[in-house]
């Protein structure tokens, strides 16, 4: 027995033949990593570089701009343009929760009803891609037109009387109001709502459905404590994916909006195009990215994503 | 939500079916589960015995038919309002809740505040009282499968549906499993119904067996019953194995059936052939492979008389330690099952010996010869 439960001595070293092949096996995995960090680098990182530097600067268009390490620029933009950051973030904020109301029933649908129509509905979903973003979005100039029939359908119905008195519309108009503007970064960015959505809600076992039914669950309690749950990745990444963009986005508000309805999106265009303020434009583009970053960590922080499966 | 002055919880099925399309997964079936039984549902993949039971659960609607449990028409009851609860056969444990949760979820629904102790005891009485707070993807197959039960059972249900609970599991555990729900349905008393395809499971387990072949019942019985006197020839080879001989009646001699095959004479008690026993008719002749006794030819002489005999030559034998199993070639049937006792080994029974097999003839079983005599070998294996 004893001589059976020895292990037998290990090996001795191997022959230096099939060494080299392992040592290039090793740096494959860095070789392959090579074009995606050259990518990043120069379109990401050196962009950021760039930018950091001109957000320090001071000086005219007619002087040439030269780093002072001037960071009043950035209190002096903040407190500027506060009212816009503001707007960005109330804007974005509602057209997501707009996105995750109208997108969720949808993401479901799809998911666990449409049968063999899933294909059809997710093409459908993607279809308003194959044309312009600013297409799309002019086409909700024709939609909101003053005297349309939509308008005029909200006007008859008193539709318009509840968001004027929530100050998301003007008198009988649609069109260069802050309703406008959330119309429009609803629509366009339902899609990456619904797409994550649905690749969360897809993946739930059809059988914890059934045995939440079995175990007394009706079906709104299964959605809520189970479905619902089970899809939060989903609803993360789909808000974000609608959040980040919008909070960003300057072609709605330029399209559907109006002056009192210009988001950061808007100052930091027009900084860098027309006032041609570098500094200014860059300070406010970094304002902007710190603000999303730190909402952003908070909200992954409380959703508490990394719990689940 | 369980009717505690109901008189009976006896589940009755009457002319319930379910067809999808074309394709009819149960014929109208009719179907008694006495109270407190251990009722299996025993067949091959697509005979409509899951089918059957989703029904109970209210997952599937039927096409046909009602579904009483005690003396309440449960039919139009989803899922949520049946007093059933079901072990499904991938366990469906709640992946974002912990073990706690999982066996609270239940009571929960139902509104209670306090649901500690139950919980507690629940875990302990499936022994998973240290795992509360762990989730279920770190638990093992068969400590899930507890949970599934424990979630099931904590509502008292009056009857409780197993979806193959053990097909996840191996050969082991799911032995251990078997004990361990035994044990938990005596112990409780709750009907449980039980799907498997495992024929043994079915038998160490249930006191009633159904076996579907499908989309209908073959036979139910006790497992005894339903080895012993096998009323199809699926019945015969889907519990164990059968051999059968094509025999041909030729008279009667007092509770005997006289039969002719292939130039020998078999003796059939009239009590156990499910065929017609006219002079002429053909029969068919099974008996397991464990009743046959075998003799080296040139001992023939030593069989005592009365008993069934036909001779052949060992194609085959195997030694697997309790028992010695031996294919013999015969006239009356090519591949003759047999298997002996390891007692006494005769060491000329090698294959191609001559010898005689024999029997007593009350462990014979006659069965209508129009069927296929090999119906449900296949879905055995």
């Amino acid at each position: 027995m004893s001589t059976l439960t020895e292990a037998p001595p290990p090996l001795a070293p191997e022959a230096p033949g099939p060494k080299p092949p392992k040592r290039r096996g090793r740096w494959t995995p860095y070789w392959l990593l090579l074009p995606g960090i050259l990518w990043l680098l120069v379109f990401f990182a050196l962009p950021m570089v760039y930018q950091a530097s001109t957000s320090v600067q001071t000086g005219s268009l007619e002087e040439g701009y030269k780093v002072t390490w001037h960071f009043a620029t950035y209190w002096d933009a903040l407190s500027a343009y506060w009212p816009q950051f503001v707007r960005s973030v109330l804007y974005a904020g509602t057209a997501t929760i707009l996105c995750l109301l109208l997108g969720y029933p949808l993401a479901y649908l799809i998911a666990f009803r449409a049968g063999r129509w899933r294909n059809l509905i997710m093409i459908l979903v993607i279809a308003p891609f194959f044309t312009s973003f600013l297409i799309r979005t002019l086409a909700w100039k024709t939609i909101l037109a003053d005297g349309g029939p939509l308008v005029g359908a909200l006007n008859t119905l008193h539709v318009l009387d509840v968001t004027s008195w929530l100050g998301l519309t003007a008198g009988d108009r649609v069109l260069a109001t802050p309703l406008a503007v959330i119309c429009g970064l609803t629509y366009n960015f339902l899609p990456f709502m619904i797409l994550p959505l649905y690749t969360s809600l897809e993946r739930i076992d059809g059988r914890l459905h059934e045995a939440a039914g079995d175990l007394y669950a009706r079906p709104w309690t299964t959605f809520r404590k189970v479905t619902f749950p089970l899809s939060m990745p989903g609803v993360v990444s789909g808000t974000l994916l609608t959040f980040i963009p919008a909070a960003g986005d300057y072609v709605n508000a330029d399209l559907l909006g109006s002056t009192d309805t210009r988001m950061v999106g808007n100052v930091i265009q027009t900084q860098f195009l027309r006032v041609l303020d570098y500094p200014t434009a860059a300070a406010l583009s970094f304002i902007l990215m710190a603000a999303i970053l730190l909402m952003v960590t908070l909200y992954i922080r409380r959703s508490g994503t990394e719990d689940l499966v | 939500m369980t009717n505690q002055t109901d008189p009976t919880g006896d589940v009755r099925l009457t002319g319930i079916s379910k067809t999808y399309g074309a394709f009819t997964a149960v014929h109208p079936l009719d179907l008694t589960v006495p109270q407190g039984s251990f009722f299996a549902l025993l067949g091959a993949s697509g005979c409509g015995k899951t089918t059957t039971l989703r029904m109970i659960a209210g997952l599937e609607e039927p096409s046909s038919g009602t579904v009483f449990l005690g003396d309440q028409d449960v039919t139009a009851l989803p899922p949520y309002k049946r007093p059933v609860n079901t072990v499904f056969q991938s366990y469906a444990l709640f992946p974002h809740l912990d073990i706690f949760e999982n066996v609270a979820f239940g009571l929960r629904r139902r509104g209670w505040k306090s649901v500690k102790k139950q919980v507690e005891e629940m875990l302990d009485l499936v022994q998973l009282g240290e795992q509360a707070r762990k989730k279920p993807h770190q638990l093992s197959g068969g400590q899930q499968q507890r949970v599934a039960v424990a979630r099931a059972l904590i509502n008292h249900p009056k009857v409780l549906l197993l979806d193959e609970p053990l097909g996840a599991l191996d050969l082991k555990l799911r032995r251990q499993m078997q004990l361990e729900l035994k044990r938990i349905q005596t112990e409780v008393g709750i009907t449980f119904i039980h799907v498997t395809h495992d024929q043994e499971e079915a038998m160490t387990m249930a006191d009633t067996v159904a076996v579907m072949n499908a989309g209908r019942v073959e036979q139910l019985g006790t497992p005894a019953d339903l080895y012993e006197n096998p009323r199809t020839t699926f019945v015969a080879n889907f519990l164990g194995t059968s051999n059968f001989i094509e025999a041909e009646v030729d008279s009667k001699s007092g509770d005997d059936i006289v039969l002719k095959a292939g130039g020998g004479k078999l003796l059939l008690p009239e009590a156990r052939c499910g065929a017609p026993t006219t002079t002429g008719g053909k029969v068919l002749v099974g008996v397991r492979p464990e009743k046959i006794s075998l003799t080296h030819a040139d001992d023939a002489g030593e069989i005592p008389e009365g008993r069934n005999r036909i001779t052949g030559r060992i194609a085959d034998s195997s030694f697997i330690g309790v028992s010695t199993q031996y294919v013999v070639d015969s006239p009356v049937c090519a591949d003759f099952e047999v298997y002996a006792q390891n007692l006494d080994r005769d060491p000329r029974l090698v294959p191609g010996a001559e010898v005689v097999l024999h029997w007593n003839p009350a462990h014979t079983f006659g069965l209508d010869a129009t069927q296929d005599a090999d119906a449900g070998v296949e879905e055995a294996a």
